[in-house]
């Protein structure tokens, strides 16, 4: 066989030495910039990490769409959510007045938020889509505190990488990345349509992250931790999601 | 040009010619990792169908919501009541990420061909049918060769027949770019930035249905193009697309 000529030796030789040294200067820089996502390991973490990187660097700014009211949907659907104990009846009786959301972790001042606190700091309405995994969506005006004002209330370290968001509900916890936390769209929501945010959307506080899909807009969050590592935070994949399979990233 | 079907000089003198490979290494590879993904992004798809299957136009949609059709399957997710008394276990975890990435993988694959495609001259040469060939007397002729499952002649062991070509373009440059496109628009970080990729549709579940329909279609393709192949010779036409070498004297045997 003389088709393996010396010159096609050496073009598939330097080709393939500029791809492998291509793919470890791409690595290099998404880890410094932060285009890694915590569940970038196991057989699905190439896709996963494509994806979040493309993402985040096509929408690190962008806004998620707003619609005009007459597209508000008449009839959103709440999902079905796991009973709630006995912590949350308490609260409801009371009409969520002894409801509190902690900040802590990487901040210069940690707090603890009243419902009242929250409602009188600046609020932003807001009229979003939100979408589920599984395919069905609805659009609905919400009203509530962006997380970033919350953020520089309590002051962020500079290292804070991520912002960690628990749930009354225990085994429901999630993250996201400086992006999306400090994007004048993601609120800690309080409102919807016009009153109370109700219990099956969340209320009395839910995370609302527009640019990302339904399951990560965590609903009855007590707690924010900013963080710099999800190592420690359950199995370090970023949250609860990929721990049941699903990904941690959900802009798609 | 691209009328060598129907000039069996051509055809010969290509035959005589056994070094050249009826498909280049380049069609060989991308064409069976976009089979295998064409696979796992079919088998995520119809789990991530089960978990909502159920189809709406416009923005949004939802089981409180009057559907623009359903799928008579049973759902994985108990919200959704479709009459059968039974749920599916929950797969759309894994599906997800599996569909991503196999679609991360298909688009890479695809852009390789394309661009390969169009410096190799693969397009013009192999898939362009040619102007005399578009003619309703050449089209019908083709077509009643089919509908009487007459056996193609030796030179469509090296060449395709127009409606093989249409049907390639067709699949390659519009149903591929256009079930990628509806899968964006159904992204909301993509629809932050790029507004217009799902407004055109007229809205995310618009766009969701849209690539429920581009999917079916190209399942169509998948079916159809096995059962061609299964026709022309299936131990030939496989030996083509692994090895490149398309041993047209034993096609009929």
């Amino acid at each position: 066989m003389s088709n393996l000529s010396r010159r096609k030796l050496i073009t598939t030789g330097l080709a393939a030495t500029a791809g492998a040294s291509g793919l470890a200067v791409a690595a290099r820089l998404a880890l410094r910039h932060g285009l890694i996502p915590p569940d970038h390991g196991g057989i699905y973490g190439p896709g996963e990490t494509l994806t979040y990187a493309f993402q985040r660097m096509l929408t690190r700014h962008s806004l998620a769409r707003e619609f005009p009211r007459s597209q508000i949907s008449k009839t959103p659907f709440a999902n079905v959510v796991d009973p709630l104990g006995e912590e949350f009846k308490r609260l409801q009786a009371g009409a969520f007045t002894g409801w509190r959301l902690a900040v802590d972790g990487m901040v210069a001042r940690p707090a603890s938020f009243s419902l009242a606190e929250l409602k009188s700091y600046p609020s932003r309405n807001q009229i979003t889509h939100l979408a589920c995994e599984e395919g069905w969506s609805f659009i609905a005006e919400w009203t509530g505190v962006p997380l970033s004002h919350l953020l520089h209330l309590v002051g962020i370290l500079p290292q804070a990488r991520y912002v960690v968001y628990f749930s009354i509900q225990h085994d429901w916890w999630d993250s996201v990345d400086m992006a999306d936390a400090l994007h004048p769209q993601t609120l800690v929501t309080y409102g919807m349509n016009g009153g109370e945010l109700p219990v099956g959307h969340g209320g009395p506080i839910r995370l609302r992250v527009p640019r990302q899909l339904g399951y990560k807009n965590v609903k009855y969050i007590t707690r924010l931790t900013v963080t710099d590592s999800m190592k420690g935070f359950g199995q370090g994949l970023g949250s609860v999601s990929p721990e049941g399979g699903y990904a941690w990233y959900a802009g798609i | 040009m691209a009328d060598s079907v129907w000039i069996p000089g051509r055809a010969s003198a290509v035959l005589a010619s056994t070094n050249t490979p009826r498909h280049t290494a380049i069609v060989r590879v991308t064409h069976w990792i976009t089979t295998l993904c064409f696979f796992a992004l079919l088998v995520s798809g119809i789990e991530i169908v089960i978990s909502h299957p159920r189809f709406y136009w416009g923005e949004t949609g939802s089981v409180l919501t009057p559907a623009l059709f359903e799928l008579p399957i049973p759902a994985s997710r108990s919200s959704v009541h479709t009459g059968y008394g039974f749920v599916w276990p929950d797969h759309n975890g894994w599906s997800r990420y599996l569909h991503f990435q196999a679609a991360w993988i298909a688009v890479l694959t695809g852009l390789l061909y394309a661009v390969s495609g169009l410096f190799t001259r693969h397009f013009r040469e192999n898939l362009l049918p040619a102007g005399a060939d578009l003619s309703w007397s050449a089209l019908s002729s083709v077509i009643a060769n089919h509908l009487r499952f007459k056996s193609p002649g030796e030179a469509e062991a090296w060449s395709y027949n127009v409606l093989q070509r249409l049907t390639y373009l067709l699949v390659i440059f519009v149903l591929f770019p256009l079930v990628i496109w509806t899968g964006l628009a159904m992204s909301p970080a993509i629809a932050s930035a790029f507004p217009a990729v799902v407004t055109v549709f007229g809205g995310q579940q618009s766009a969701r249905t849209i690539h429920f329909f581009v999917s079916v279609f190209l399942l169509l393709f998948l079916l159809v193009h096995i059962v061609m192949v299964w026709l022309a010779g299936f131990r030939n036409r496989m030996r083509a697309m692994i090895t490149g070498r398309a041993g047209a004297h034993k096609e009929h045997a």
